[in-house]
């Protein structure tokens, strides 16, 4: 594979490719680095190996931390387990005159499998746990995790033990039950669960943690989200980039995609302005980033966007370094700057988002607002999630009309504007 | 004032394997002291030169983050429990 080892991003101490995320010499967070010199003197080749891909992540195998794709062979890939990737790009005419900006695109990853950008994630890091010999999948979720943890066991026919907050929405309890999981409710907010199946993970061999044990191989699914945005856009990097952050892991990836691209030529342009999108409720990445400090402190979350309700995110340093560097920010939006995110995404391009959606929406919105984005500017905001897994946000927030099935009814209530 | 230390795997190559271990101390601080003494090397692992934990090291108390109680001056009761874990898990 191209990956090459594990490397700690505080220390620069190096391991083998192995089931490890910690640095024993400094508990920093181990990264997978990469020698991609192979590709240098035919970049065209490579291009056209990813254009001849399976319409899914694995067209980027070569930038991922595996032995190989799913499948005896590449063609094969697409029919084992359940691949993500390959969502729309959608150019957003209309949202981007509603907040007066130039060039607004969407990329929805709603589309997947599971209906979030999780199941990139989770479908390379339960190909790796089954490489490296684990026969269980687990995972301490906000929801969305759940979702994909659960239907890729169920696809890969592997047992799996789901772990989320106890009062997560019932959406995304349900569309984790039906898959044949065992799932554990725990009493507390998400760094409880998370706190819980750190302790776990060492004590369970045999099991991988997704985005615990297996974190470093996990996260490098996020970079896919860049690779096809980049693809998308005809091997050119966008302006800049609005994107949700919760542990901050998503965030830095989708920059660590576009820098290893740029570095191989393999597209043009140059890293965007990478802005970051947290709801007031959930905030420690947002408020350190006001604060000019380069770590965060940790919060207790209360926020309708409880896929983002990480109080103590593990990225969260790298986040800020990120956004600084590339002149970008991190903001925050309240709970009915939320709600009408969602409505103005739906809205104007027919695409119903989570509430992890209207955070960035919002955001995006703020932003232009402000003036921080240029008129010639192409934006594009990352749609994590699907607005059905999140149903309480929107409940009571439009009204409809409801009639007799007569003419006259229809008459005198909807054309003259009678509200139930 | 004798307190129950839980040990990540992460940090049991420094301890022999020791998985947790009880020491002495009324306070996180104290507590992280006389582990420091009872293990060589493993201070440097998880503190830095000034004695503040690095950046990426959770330390509990009863299962709160000593961030929302008072730090390394957070008291430990007798029979009390601390435990270290490493923050870069989840998201």
């Amino acid at each position: 594979m191209a990956g090459t080892n594990l490397k700690c991003r505080e220390c620069a101490t190096t391991y083998e490719l192995e089931p490890r995320y910690v640095c024993e010499q400094c508990f920093g967070p181990l990264e997978v680095a990469y020698d991609h010199s192979r590709f240098v003197d035919d970049v065209g080749a490579l291009r056209r190996r990813i254009q001849g891909g399976p319409q899914n992540i694995w067209r980027y195998g070569d930038f991922l931390p595996l032995d190989g794709p799913p499948g005896p062979a590449l063609r094969s890939a697409s029919r084992v387990g359940l691949p993500a990737g390959c969502t729309p790009l959608l150019r957003a005419d209309r949202l981007a005159e509603r907040v007066g900006l130039g060039e607004v695109w969407v990329k929805n990853d709603a589309h997947n499998p599971t209906h979030s950008f999780k199941d990139r994630v989770v479908a390379v890091a339960s190909q790796r746990a089954r490489e490296l010999g684990f026969d269980t999948l687990a995972c301490a979720s906000t929801g969305n995790l759940a979702n994909a943890v659960a239907a890729q066991a169920a696809a890969l026919g592997l047992p799996s033990y789901v772990f989320i907050p106890s009062d997560l929405e019932e959406q995304k309890i349900l569309a984790t039950g039906v898959y044949g999981t065992n799932l554990v409710k725990v009493r507390g907010n998400y760094d409880d669960v998370n706190r819980l199946c750190t302790e776990l993970s060492g004590e369970r061999e045999g099991w991988a943690f997704v985005n615990v044990n297996m974190r470093p191989y996990y996260a490098e699914g996020s970079k896919t989200l860049s690779y096809e945005i980049a693809e998308q856009l005809g091997w050119a990097t966008p302006d800049r980039v609005v994107a949700p952050i919760a542990s901050g892991s998503l965030f830095t990836k989708i920059a660590k995609g576009f820098e290893e691209w740029l570095e191989l030529g393999l597209i043009e342009g140059s890293v965007p302005t990478m802005n970051g999108a947290q709801a007031v409720g959930c905030s420690p990445v947002a408020q350190a980033f006001d604060a000019g400090a380069d770590v965060c402190r940790p919060v207790k979350p209360d926020t309708i966007a409880k896929s983002l309700a990480i109080g103590n995110p593990a990225d969260g340093p790298y986040a800020l370094e990120l956004a600084r560097r590339t002149g970008g920010a991190i903001d925050a939006v309240d709970d009915d700057e939320i709600r009408a995110g969602i409505r103005l995404l739906a809205e104007t391009t027919g695409i119903f988002t989570e509430t992890a959606g209207g955070v960035t929406t919002a955001t995006l919105a703020k932003l232009a607002a402000r003036g921080d984005i240029g008129a010639d500017e192409k934006v594009v905001i990352v749609i994590t999630g699907d607005g059905l897994k999140t149903l309480d946000a929107v409940r009571d927030t439009f009204e409809s009309y409801e009639i007799e099935p007569r003419l006259e009814a229809f008459e005198a209530a909807v054309e003259q504007g009678v509200h139930v | 004032m004798a307190v129950t230390v839980k040990i990540p795997t992460q940090l049991r190559a420094a301890t022999g394997g020791d998985a947790d271990t009880t020491v002495e101390g009324s306070t996180v601080g104290e507590v992280l002291e006389a582990l420091y003494g009872r293990y060589d090397g493993l201070q440097a692992r998880i503190a830095g030169e000034d004695g503040e934990l690095r950046r990426f090291v959770n330390v509990y108390v009863g299962g709160e983050d000593i961030r929302f109680l008072d730090g390394l001056a957070t008291a430990v009761s007798s029979g009390g429990e601390v435990t270290i874990l490493p923050a870069v898990a989840g998201g």
